[in-house]
């Protein structure tokens, strides 16, 4: 039955302010709308025009870009919630979603802290106290040492003790940072090291703990609620076992293969973390599972989580709505019984990154974005437009694309099915691997753990060749794409009907061709398009020759190609920009880059940098090491980037005389900007 | 029965009130043997159109064409399709010309290719000298083309593009080529003219102007040389060492370095044929040039019938008729033909219709030409006129009709006022001979003399001042009475000796091949294509306006 206690009284939230930007700040705002909830958004500059502060009743600026001055800066954001009246702070994830410090502040004002009272927070924060809670609570955890002495000696000892491998791991770490693996002794010392350093630099601390490394170990986390009436539930588990860079990519609900009565005894274990604690709203406490189904309590997050779609998904629930009636007081929506699991959902999570080039997170303007078209079943939780940009200052994430359905196997069709139907284009992103992940056999089988992508990296990422049918459909798109501009160009004329642009033979009594230079994957093709009149085409790649025809439909911002290749029909969609043709098929996304003419290289030369540094990767520019005049050896480091809070180096790619260096600290740069100019040797 | 008639009936009625009673042509039967032999016939005469063709657009040869391309430079023809824009069509003009005329010298297509394309959204006259063959050099042929190029802009207030690559005259044929009215020297008097027209004059110098051809660029609005290609000069590095003894490179003399920088003779410095290429579409962007067309326009509707049926229908064999109408149903659009007096003189056809959507007037021939016709001609003429509509000849004429009565009946005058309102309208006039163009039929129906702004010719057609056989008859007619005068023998195997040469000679002139090769018409085209050539012909045409036309006296 039901708790209730009589001092908890009820405070409807009226007005809530979120103070998080992306697609959990627009999550958010979407419930707190359906509840009648006012809503108050913050924004950094470059976020003025951001999808959230367009979708919340009122926004307020709380500053520049870096999220240490805006987003993180906990006084501003109480400012604003004086200012505009609101009762309540949803913090969404990451940023100040699990500060004790401004969980404080805000019980100390009486402001509603949409998540888990600070002492919770705290006790959960910290690795060591967290697992001896869970100890005491007869939550099954890991062997490790958490003990205070620091010293190598003693670090090393306790890492015998507990056998290898092991895990070194920052107390106050998190997302994979200042976490290392040790697989033999003889490693240990070098991965300390590296640990404590970048533990050091992330969070300030380097305090280790060292835990028994489980192999082939599956991700495994559970939902749970509590209120302020001694209520707590389980909302069933999740699996987040892929991962890459130590954070997850894709996540579904229930975990696969794990018994009814598993599940409940790990949802069990949940529930007790949870009542150790004293917790109250949404959190996660997350497990290892190894292969034989022990599982062993990891951490517990006091937030809602990125995944947390899935869930809601399979317990059919809106888990905004409970925080929000929580943290007003009310008693949870559900009880256990009353929490039924139906079907099976998947989360991807597409981000702007290179998973070829080890997923080096991107940035950039979304010049082209389609998506799948939302459903009952199909939800796409964004927080931005084509025309955004994704920032180089904040986490790249574009979109979670969420699907349920029936079973696993229809959930996880449905969801390689939409993922080819989210067609970007501006920045590399990581839906064709997405894609191959979701077909891959194991993955469909459920056999997962957290090493998948390295166990698996040649299947995931297969030599990609493009066709000659793929060319050809290319070919026949800028064909079609150049026809249609010239027709709609022409019927804006007062000459709308002039022939001279109708598909018939372009010069009578011969057929004339054109070669067309494209270069996909690395691979160089020339294309002889002959025109045989009347929409028809003969291409000739290599020696062979197709007969070519179709239709290029516009709807909306998207064209869908229609092909037929020597009578085989097949579609597409495509997207063209600048000069790259991105063509989108059932088997991915391709990018067929028209070649540029050698006039132009020519002219863009004269202006060019010769032996300078370019930026790889978006990001800010942290230090530089060289100024004007300066002499550098090839290799010498010119100046550090950071990009999603990781450091890159930029070497000197080969000797000479520094003449400019373009930016100073703290300027954000785009991918393949110039970055120092050296002086030419020739002159 | 009865109940059949009733219906009859009924049709009948409705067709009248029906929309579709403008509709004109019939199918045919695919499967008649006439069908086919027709057919197979026209077939075979477009395929060697198209050989020839092939042949041609080869230009100079694969040796001429390597030695070209080593230099870095594109072919005319690349160049060409390069400039118009990626789904243009390029109304080729005369692709025969210089066909078997010039004895074993070879100068496909005349060693110049000309045409219309669209460039930048812009309808252009676009000239391209072809440098593999004889080096570009202007053969008589080759002049006859630029200046028929030139003429066809001025008429229809095209821009001109000349792609100059070009040696300059060619000396042997100095005689034919330099001296007179049309010559060589009318190129630049053209030049000048048209740019005095606000018609927009554009030289790209991919190649050498030497001597007079060094003012086509000097001489342009505006001008792009190709740095290490293009040369301009008066007198080349050889004529400069024998003058002066100077010694210099064609670069250092006159290359895009000297002429962009220092004389200033060209305007805009391209780095090879496609930086020219782009840079020439980049000038004719800023030309500000808006077409007005000077009549009404609706939508395009594509002919109900199939035009592949012409190839059926007409055949090869002159003598054989067919119903114009078959003709018309299957170029305009929707089939749809308002013919005007269809039940008088009705040798001539004459009606309105839209060819892409562009009104049109239509004359076209079924039969010799009575007194009847051409006057019923005369009054469609005007009424275009009147209505600035542009008017379509269907040549396929023996010639006006002879003999006692049709003299008497004035036939000479009645031809006469059909002559003098083709030679007056000022609408632009197009002519496509369908058939045979014989004699003073020639002149009713808008031949070369009458200035149709565009003329074609299709496979089968012939044309002469007679037919063969009708030439030999007379001439054999002749000597025979001569014969008989001097009371001279005649065998039949003198008449046939006397005959024979005439047919043969008169059959290979009246070829369209002999008239395209000297330019008396602008291109032989496949039936199939005369649908769009004329629309492609039309809409060039209707860059200019059409100015009022006053006639001369008809003898009443």
């Amino acid at each position: 039955h039901q708790h209730s206690s009589a001092h908890t009284t009820i405070t409807p939230i009226k007005k809530l302010l979120i103070a998080n930007r992306g697609e959990i700040a627009c999550r958010v705002v979407r419930t707190a709308r359906k509840m009648g909830v006012r809503t108050v958004a913050v924004f950094s500059d470059p976020d003025k025009n951001a999808m959230h502060v367009s979708m919340a009743d009122e926004a307020y600026n709380i500053g520049p870009a870096a999220s240490q001055e805006s987003y993180l800066r906990g006084d501003k954001i109480l400012d604003v919630v004086k200012k505009s009246g609101a009762e309540a702070i949803h913090p969404g994830y990451g940023f100040l979603s699990e500060n004790v410090e401004f969980a404080e502040r805000c019980a100390k004002e009486g402001i509603i802290f949409v998540g888990p009272p600070a002492n919770a927070i705290r006790d959960m924060g910290i690795k060591s106290t967290s697992k001896k809670i869970m100890s005491d609570a007869s939550v099954p955890i890991v062997g490790g040492y958490h003990g205070e002495d620091q010293s190598d000696e003693r670090l090393r000892q306790e890492a015998d003790n507990i056998g290898f491998p092991v895990m070194i791991k920052a107390v106050r770490g998190g997302g994979g940072k200042g976490m290392r693996i040790a697989m033999k002794p003889q490693d240990f010392d070098a991965q300390l090291e590296s640990a404590r350093r970048e533990a050091m630099k992330s969070f300030g601390d380097d305090v280790m703990l060292i835990e028994k490394f489980v192999e082939r170990p599956r991700h495994v986390e559970v939902q749970v609620f509590g209120d302020h009436h001694d209520n707590y539930v389980y909302l069933f588990e999740r699996d987040c076992s892929v991962q890459r860079r130590h954070q997850k990519i894709i996540e579904e609900a229930p975990a696969p293969g794990l018994t009814w009565d598993e599940r409940k005894s790990i949802g069990e274990a949940a529930v007790r973390a949870a009542r150790a604690v004293g917790y109250v709203g949404a959190g996660t406490v997350e497990f290892i599972l190894d292969p034989n189904h022990n599982f062993y309590f990891m951490e517990m997050n006091t937030r809602l989580q990125v995944e947390h779609p899935v869930t809601e998904m399979i317990t059919n629930t809106d888990l905004v709505e409970w925080q929000l009636r929580v943290a007003s007081g009310e008693s949870l929506p559900m009880l256990q019984d009353e929490i039924k699991l139906s079907g099976h959902s998947f989360e991807a999570r597409i981000y702007a990154e290179d998973p070829r080039g080890d997923f080096l997170p991107g940035a950039g303007l979304l010049k082209h974005l389609s998506t799948p078209m939302p459903s009952q079943h199909i939800r796409i939780e964004t927080g931005v437009r084509e025309g955004d940009e994704v920032s180089v200052h904040y986490d790249p994430m574009i979109a979670k694309l969420v699907v349920w359905g029936h079973d696993r196997t229809h959930a996880l069709n449905a969801l390689s099915a939409c993922l080819s139907e989210y067609n970007i284009v501006g920045l590399s992103t990581n839906v064709d691997f997405l894609m191959s992940l979701s077909t891959h056999p194991n993955f469909a089988a459920g056999d997962v753990s957290t090493d998948f992508i390295p166990d698996h990296y040649d299947e995931l990422f297969p030599h990609k060749a493009p066709s000659h049918q793929l060319f050809c459909q290319t070919a026949l798109a800028l064909e079609l794409g150049r026809e249609q501009e010239l027709l709609s160009a022409v019927a804006s004329t007062l000459d709308p009907t002039t022939p001279f642009y109708s598909t018939t033979t372009p010069v009578i009594n011969h057929t004339v061709s054109r070669i067309l230079h494209l270069t996909c994957e690395g691979q160089e093709k020339s294309i002889q398009v002959n025109y045989l009149g009347r929409g028809k085409y003969c291409m000739n790649i290599d020696g062979n020759s197709y007969m070519v025809s179709g239709r290029l439909v516009r709807d909306n911002n998207v064209h869908h190609l229609t092909t037929s290749v020597d009578d085989t029909i097949s579609n597409a969609r495509v997207v063209l920009h600048d000069r790259d043709l991105h063509v989108f098929t059932q088997e991915g996304g391709w990018m067929m880059s028209v070649a540029v003419p050698k006039f132009e290289k020519e002219l863009s030369n004269v202006s060019g940098v010769r032996g300078g540094a370019v930026a790889p990767m978006p990001g800010v520019i942290d230090k530089v090491f060289v100024s004007p005049g300066q002499t550098v050896e090839a290799g010498d480091p010119l100046l550090v980037m950071i990009a999603m809070k990781m450091e890159y180096v930029i070497k000197a790619g080969s000797g000479g005389v520094v003449e400019k260096v373009l930016f100073n600290p703290g300027e954000s740069v785009a991918k393949n900007t110039t970055l120092v100019r050296m002086k030419d040797e020739q002159q | 029965r009865i109940s059949a008639g009733i219906l009859r009936q009924c049709h009948s009625t409705r067709t009248i009130f029906n929309d579709s009673v403008n509709v004109v042509g019939t199918e045919p039967d695919r499967s008649s043997p006439e069908f086919k032999e027709n057919e197979a016939r026209m077939s075979a005469l477009v395929e060697e159109l198209r050989q020839r063709v092939g042949t041609v657009t080869q230009g100079g040869g694969e040796k001429a064409i390597q030695r070209h391309k080593s230099k870095g430079k594109m072919l005319v023809r690349e160049r060409i399709l390069e400039l118009i824009d990626r789904s243009s069509s390029f109304l080729e003009l005369s692709q025969m010309a210089g066909f078997q005329l010039y004895g074993k010298e070879d100068v496909p297509a005349g060693g110049i290719i000309t045409g219309v394309g669209k460039v930048a959204g812009q309808e252009c006259m676009i000239v391209g000298n072809d440098a593999t063959v004889k080096g570009g050099s202007y053969y008589p042929i080759t002049v006859k083309k630029h200046l028929r190029a030139q003429e066809v802009a001025m008429e229809n207030n095209l821009p001109c593009i000349y792609l100059v690559d070009s040696g300059g005259a060619n000396l042997p044929r100095q005689a034919d080529v330099f001296p007179d009215r049309d010559h060589f020297g009318r190129i630049f008097y053209n030049q000048a003219r048209m740019s005095s027209l606000g018609i927009n004059q554009i030289a790209v110098v991919l190649g050498s102007c030497t001597a007079g051809g060094a003012y086509v660029p000097a001489m342009a609005d505006e001008s792009v040389i190709v740095r290490g290609q293009g040369t301009i000069f008066l007198g080349g590095p050889p004529l400069v060492k024998a003058a002066t003894g100077e010694e210099i490179s064609a670069e250092d003399l006159g290359g895009a370095d000297l002429h962009c920088g220092t004389s200033g003779v060209t305007d805009h410095y391209a780095i090879d044929d496609e930086h020219a290429i782009h840079l020439t579409r980049r000038i004719v962007r800023t030309l500000n040039r808006n077409k007005t067309p000077p009549v009404t326009v609706q939508e395009v509707k594509e002919p109900l019938l199939d035009p592949h049926d012409l190839y059926g229908i007409v055949g090869d064999n002159l003598k054989k008729t067919y119903d114009v109408r078959e003709v018309i149903g299957r170029i305009v659009d929707g089939s749809e033909f308002d013919e005007f007096k269809a039940r008088y003189g009705d040798t001539l056809v004459c009606g309105f219709a839209r060819l892409y959507g562009y009104p049109l007037g239509i004359i076209g021939n079924n039969g010799v030409l009575f007194s009847e016709s051409a006057l019923k001609g005369t009054h469609f003429i005007q009424l275009c006129c009147q209505r600035k509509i542009p008017l379509l000849f269907l040549q396929n004429i023996t010639g006006f009709m002879v003999g006692r009565e049709a003299e008497a009946g004035g036939i000479a005058k009645n031809g006469a006022k059909m002559v003098t309102a083709v030679a007056c309208a000022k609408v632009p006039k197009f002519t496509v001979i369908i058939g045979g163009s014989y004699g003073a039929g020639n002149y009713g129906m808008c031949g070369r003399a009458y200035g149709p702004r565009y003329m074609y010719m299709w496979p089968n057609s012939r044309i002469s001042v007679m037919g063969g056989e009708q030439a030999a008859g007379v001439l054999a007619q002749i000597t025979r009475e001569q014969r008989r005068r001097e009371g001279k023998e005649w065998t039949e195997e003198e008449e046939l000796a006397l005959k024979t040469p005439i047919i043969k000679r008169f059959e290979a002139e009246g070829s369209p091949y002999y008239s395209s090769a000297r330019l008396w018409d602008d291109g032989i085209i496949d039936p199939v294509d005369t649908r769009h050539v004329l629309g492609l012909s039309l809409c060039s045409a209707l860059n200019a306006p059409i100015p009022d036309t006053e006639f001369g006296i008809f003898r009443m």
